[in-house]
């Protein structure tokens, strides 16, 4: 999975728990809280939405590397990388 | 013989608009069962019954606005009604909700027994499938004939989320009125949440994504526990004077991105493990921002617990959602200097603050209310 699947992921999964928001549009580096006014139940989704996508166990200490979309892709290929 | 009303969706909710039925004349139905969905000022809110039978007539159709209270389906009752767990009945309210603005085609009146209406074969077929009355159906057709399309428009409207116009001007409604009637009084608790964070971040560190827990939920049971012991803040003040709640059904604020603001109920809380009740949290605000929350969740709040969340000022002053008679304010948490024994430290700070009515309570009681919650959040292992 390279980079522009695993931002078209993120991307999505937020869309379905934000379906009201644009994550496409938002700037890579952006606080997605501050972006798209999410919050910590959204993050909380997200953290589990991505879990069950990729099939693997995101722990509760790595979420605050999901809350920007670069930080997250770059998390995620670490992960899958390693 | 029973009968199905518009039910009083909130203090200020005058009418309601029948969206969909979901049960037929002849379905039997259960107590909890959802039959319905009425738009309001909230969106699209299912409609649970209370009472178990058969459904005998559907006295209205889709599409038509009514008043609270006008019957809307007749029922063959299996056994003695219960009642309905709705808040007490309130004085006549002095501000007018703003009647929302039209959604559908021209509101359909009650059945009628006219003679049979112009319609052709198919829209004839579909309305007998639906349980709709063609006669109190306007037609789109040559001389006003029902075609099948305007049966199918009533048949199968869209649900739609909430209406954030018209939800503005319901909490403007209803807060205009707890600022008007309600003599509140504040009081505040800081306390250092060290302990339930740390507790937290085990329990979350020991259990997979969808099994681990938010701050809110330990804040939503501290309060349902504590008030066991403080039941004069949880229940309703009506006409006669303040009544306790049947159960603990913790009203949570959940903010909608755009604006906007609802408390539906997490219904007996008190009884609910964390992991249970972080899972109906979850649901609840999805169903929220989605809008598709159930009657009994916006009519059954004894209390409502207001959380600002990681993005939010360290206290906030909360305003009580009438009838009820409290409101819990939870900050965010702010590392703060704190005094532990005879050094000063850095601790994450949290500060509750109880907003409360004192025609139901005094300050004295509230203290100790607030007080205990805070002994919760110090020993979550009790919750």
């Amino acid at each position: 999975m390279n980079r522009d699947d695993l931002r078209a992921m993120v991307v999505n999964a937020i869309s379905e728990i934000a379906p009201e928001t644009d994550p496409a549009a938002v700037a890579e580096s952006a606080d997605l809280r501050e972006a798209l006014d999410l919050d910590s139940m959204d993050i909380f989704n997200l953290v589990i939405a991505l879990s069950q996508r990729l099939g693997i166990d995101i722990p509760d200490a790595d979420a605050p590397n999901l809350v920007t979309l670069a930080g997250a892709i770059a998390y995620l290929e670490k992960r899958l990388a390693g | 013989m029973g009968v199905f009303t518009m039910p009083s969706l909130g203090a200020d909710m005058e009418a309601g608009t029948l969206v969909e039925w979901l049960k037929q004349p002849g379905d039997s139905v259960a107590r909890g069962d959802i039959v319905a969905v009425v738009e309001t000022e909230k969106g699209a809110i299912e409609i649970e019954i209370f009472e178990a039978g058969r459904i005998e007539t559907l006295l209205v159709m889709p599409g038509a606005k009514v008043p609270v209270g006008t019957p809307l389906a007749t029922l063959i009752l299996q056994s003695p009604p219960v009642a309905a767990p709705v808040p007490v009945q309130l004085p006549p309210r002095a501000v007018p909700v703003p009647a929302p603005l039209p959604r559908r085609p021209a509101p359909v009146p009650v059945f009628s027994a006219n003679a049979p209406a112009r319609a052709s074969p198919a829209a004839r077929r579909l309305a007998q499938q639906k349980g709709l009355d063609l006669a109190a159906i306007t037609g789109s057709g040559p001389a006003g004939a029902v075609l099948r399309a305007d049966v199918e428009a009533l048949a199968a409207p869209p649900r739609s989320g909430p209406d954030l116009a018209q939800m503005r001007h319901a909490i403007a409604a209803a807060m205009a009125r707890s600022k008007r009637e309600i003599p509140h009084y504040y009081l505040a608790h800081s306390l250092d949440i060290s302990a339930a964070q740390a507790w937290l971040a085990a329990h979350n560190a020991s259990h997979k994504p969808e099994e681990r827990l938010l701050l809110a939920a330990l804040f939503i049971k501290a309060t349902a526990l504590a008030l066991h012991d403080f039941p004069e803040f949880n229940g309703f003040y009506g006409a006669g004077g303040f009544q306790p709640g049947a159960g603990i059904h913790t009203g949570y604020a959940i903010a909608l991105r755009g604006g906007g603001l609802a408390a539906p109920a997490l219904h007996d809380a008190d009884t609910l493990p964390l992991g249970t009740l972080m899972l109906r949290l979850r649901d609840l605000i999805a169903r929220v921002r989605r809008g598709g929350f159930r009657s009994s969740e916006i009519a059954d709040p004894t209390i409502t617990i207001s959380s600002l969340g990681e993005r939010g000022t360290e206290m906030l002053l909360p305003i009580i959602y009438p009838p009820q008679v409290a409101i819990l304010g939870f900050g965010t948490p702010q590392p703060r200097p704190w005094a532990v024994g005879t050094t000063v430290t850095i601790r994450p700070i949290l500060t509750i603050t109880l907003g409360a009515d004192h025609r139901a309570s005094d300050g004295h009681r509230g203290a100790l209310f607030l007080a205990r919650i805070g002994q919760y959040l110090e020993a979550p292992e009790r919750l």
